[in-house]
């Protein structure tokens, strides 16, 4: 063991530094630990026809080593889309790293829940996984490199399309706006409405309440001679 | 695999952090909850956190926010809405934090945006050798333009959130107090009634063995 020398085992050690390296590169941006059973919940308000795309990538957290490992196959995630009215749109099992999309027939909010199946976790892990995640929603979801080279766009013009996309993003934001202000409309006239009832109707219960009282006490008093 | 330095490999390192973009995402934070999020940063990059509660409680919430080092950059407490802008000073791990801690039954929603640096450009190989036309600058400064367009758009749906929330609310509110007031208006005052008939049948007793 002594002849070999230490080369190969540096080489070894430099090919995994550059392969930690060009891992992190994979899906950089936010990440946050999350437990074995728990379930993370994440809030997208979208208007209808709106398309959502996330990325995720897992890393199970090493006691021994205290350190999280670069990536873990078998590791799998559960992700489950509901839209506004509760109805489920999308519950997939994903490996350790997935990409999910879905788009929103409904405007209003949409619910994405992660969570891990994995039970290994508990033995291994010390109960920690860091999830990296990243959504994208409408015009942020397009990749334009891909749709430039798929209908062959000159650069003017892959800039004139995501210029288009943006608008339309923004039509249809406004649209939802108009929506959304018409049950905020029809909520406080809802509830204007039932303030003018109840005032009413606690009048007339004050008040007939109060005859109710006079009368009895009335009568009351009569029967016990005492009026 | 080509043999590499370690002078390249350091310089592979430094390159990881990339381009940057930005992160949006809404919660919701539970009762006696702490929530963080973390992010590798490279020196020298301007970042922006901005956080909005949008339902819950008295719509606010803790916000601390430390760097690598576990120095606190930002920290407010029972926060609603603020944005906080610094250029990381040391490449590493900077940790955010949202606390609803303080609020014992009422849960939050929360939602945040953090803006890492510049976003990627259009073309990933683009090493521009020739200054822009003057159709691209005009598509570049219509393309910013409608970025803080559609920044405001969700500021603005943010705030309309917050204020349907407040609304039905109140909405609901009003309908339990409504009814929970007459019932006891009228219990009262059949009750009030009863009680004075009882001090009266008392007295009449008493009267009467008096008399005789």
């Amino acid at each position: 063991m002594a002849g070999v020398g230490l080369g190969p085992l540096r080489a070894m050690g430099r090919q995994a530094l550059v392969l930690l390296a060009l891992c992190a590169t994979g899906a950089r941006g936010l990440y946050f630990h999350i437990g074995e059973t728990e379930k993370r919940c994440f809030i997208e308000e979208i208007p209808d026809e709106t398309m959502v795309i996330g990325n995720y990538r897992t890393q199970m957290w090493d006691k021994q080593k205290e350190v999280f490992l670069p990536s873990t196959p078998g590791l799998g995630m559960h992700v489950e889309v509901k839209d506004p009215d509760g109805k489920v749109v999308l519950s997939r099992q994903y490996g350790s790293e997935g990409r999910f999309t879905f788009t929103s027939h409904t405007p209003g909010d949409h619910q994405i829940c992660l969570h891990s199946n994995s039970t290994r976790m508990a033995l291994f892990a010390g109960g920690k996984l860091r999830v990296h995640l990243d959504i994208q929603v409408g015009e942020h979801a397009n990749n334009y490199p891909e749709i430039a080279a798929k209908d062959k766009l000159t650069e003017l013009q892959l800039r004139a399309r995501q210029l288009l996309d943006q608008v339309e993003q923004i039509q249809k934001e406004q649209d939802y706006q108009r929506y959304r202000e018409e049950r905020f409309r029809l909520t406080s006239e809802s509830t204007n409405q039932r303030v003018l009832w109840w005032s009413i109707a606690q009048t007339v219960i004050l008040i007939l309440t109060g005859i109710w009282q006079m009368r009895h006490l009335k009568s009351f008093f009569e029967a016990k001679k005492l009026v | 695999m080509p043999r590499l330095g370690y002078a390249q490999l350091f310089a592979l390192l430094l390159l990881v952090p990339g381009p940057g973009g930005a992160s949006e995402i809404t919660f919701e934070l539970p009762d006696n909850a702490k929530q963080c999020f973390y992010e590798d940063i490279a020196q020298g990059t301007k970042c922006t956190l901005e956080f909005q509660v949008i339902t819950g409680g008295h719509y606010d919430v803790d916000c601390r926010l430390e760097d690598p080092d576990g120095k606190v950059l930002y920290k407010e407490m029972k926060k609603q809405y603020d944005s906080f802008t610094f250029t990381a000073s040391k490449n590493g791990t900077y940790k955010f934090c949202f606390s609803n801690e303080f609020s014992t039954f009422t849960h939050k929603t929360v939602y945040f945006d953090f803006q890492v640096g510049e976003d990627p450009p259009l073309f990933p190989s683009e090493n521009r050798v020739s200054a822009l036309t003057q159709m691209e600058s005009a598509c570049v400064s219509i393309h910013e333009a409608l970025k803080s367009v559609i920044d405001y758009q969700t500021h603005f749906r943010l705030r309309e959130a917050q204020g349907r929330s407040r609304a039905e609310d109140l909405n609901t509110r009003v309908a339990y107090w409504s009814v929970g007031e007459a019932l006891i208006l009228l219990v009262v005052s059949i009750g009030q009634v009863f009680l004075l008939k009882s001090f009266f049948s008392d007295k009449r007793t008493t009267t009467t063995r008096v008399g005789s």
